[in-house]
């Protein structure tokens, strides 16, 4: 279950973040923030290794000492980012991948919305009811 | 099977019906094929972000470019692009020798003067599928002898 999921567009703006609302809500932008640096990092140095067929899913990106952060990057440079908390029995990389998976097969719907311009936040609530699907229920 | 005919009845009323509106107002012909294109612009960057949901990074331009010809132009028209030429400094040109909408004009030179219209929105899905993929481009198309006609495709360096 995550704890902050956030969608970040080409331009690096984010398009879409939510967190479970009981904690610092800004603490978590600041972590989405500065993962995409190590986002960045990634697809950089993928680039010069062999093409690999699951370059969209990035893995962790890094671990703090309460929370882990995994990133995907999909073909048209938007971002995806899950931050889980570590106290959690620790996800397994399937359960991620199955999580990006969903993200973005629902994000692509978004873009199929001839109502949604590419680049505007994302209001959506069948996107919203997904993402709450995926969220630590707030207590 | 059907699929495809339908899409080609829709696209043919859609010019139909934009040069229509445009002919009761004063609009001139320019921005006939501009809002055409800019339609195809649309749905180039959704139909992008469905197709290569599954597929594996791009690692250059002309891979993108690869990808366009290849399984782009396959889930539209059910065939490949027959040519694509590069000067390896951003212009490539895709050569279709059949393209699919204008096979149901007559091939001879009585229509070849409205078939940029038929060309507009197909320019618009490229462009539009570019954009999305991270390549800024202009694309222009023109018909030397129906049905065959070629895209250029000029990417915009940063």
């Amino acid at each position: 279950m995550a704890v902050c999921i956030a969608v970040i567009a080409k331009e690096n703006y984010p398009l879409y973040i939510r967190s479970v609302p009981t904690q610092n809500e800004l603490k978590f932008h600041y972590t989405v923030h500065t993962s995409l640096d190590v986002v960045e990092e990634k697809i950089s140095a993928a680039g010069k290794a062999m093409a690999d067929q699951r370059e969209l899913y990035l893995g962790l990106l890094y671990p703090t000492e309460d929370y882990k952060v995994y990133g995907y990057v999909t073909n048209s440079k938007v971002k995806f980012v899950i931050v889980v908390d570590s106290s959690n029995t620790s996800l397994r990389d399937n359960e991620i991948r199955s999580m990006f998976r969903k993200l973005h097969n629902s994000f692509t719907d978004v873009m199929c919305n001839p109502f949604y311009n590419p680049g505007d936040p994302v209001q959506s609530k069948v996107f919203e009811g997904m993402v709450s699907g995926m969220m630590v229920q707030a207590s | 099977m059907a699929d495809e005919a339908l899409f080609q009845f829709l696209h043919s009323e859609l010019i139909q019906y934009i040069y229509k509106s445009g002919a009761n107002g004063e609009t001139e012909n320019g921005k006939n094929i501009t809002k055409l294109e800019a339609m195809g612009f649309r749905v180039g960057q959704g139909l992008i972000e469905r197709f290569t949901k599954e597929t594996p990074r791009f690692k250059d331009e002309l891979d993108v470019m690869k990808f366009i010809c290849k399984d782009f132009w396959t889930c539209l028209f059910k065939k490949q692009i027959d040519n694509l030429r590069t000067n390896h400094q951003g212009i490539y040109v895709l050569q279709d020798n059949s393209f699919r909408l204008l096979s149901q004009l007559s091939a001879g030179k009585q229509y070849l003067e409205h078939a940029p219209k038929y060309l507009a929105f197909t320019c618009g899905l490229v462009r539009g599928g570019l954009s999305d993929l991270g390549l800024k481009s202009v694309v222009t198309a023109e018909v030397a002898g129906m049905p065959a006609c070629k895209f250029q495709v000029m990417i915009q360096k940063a």
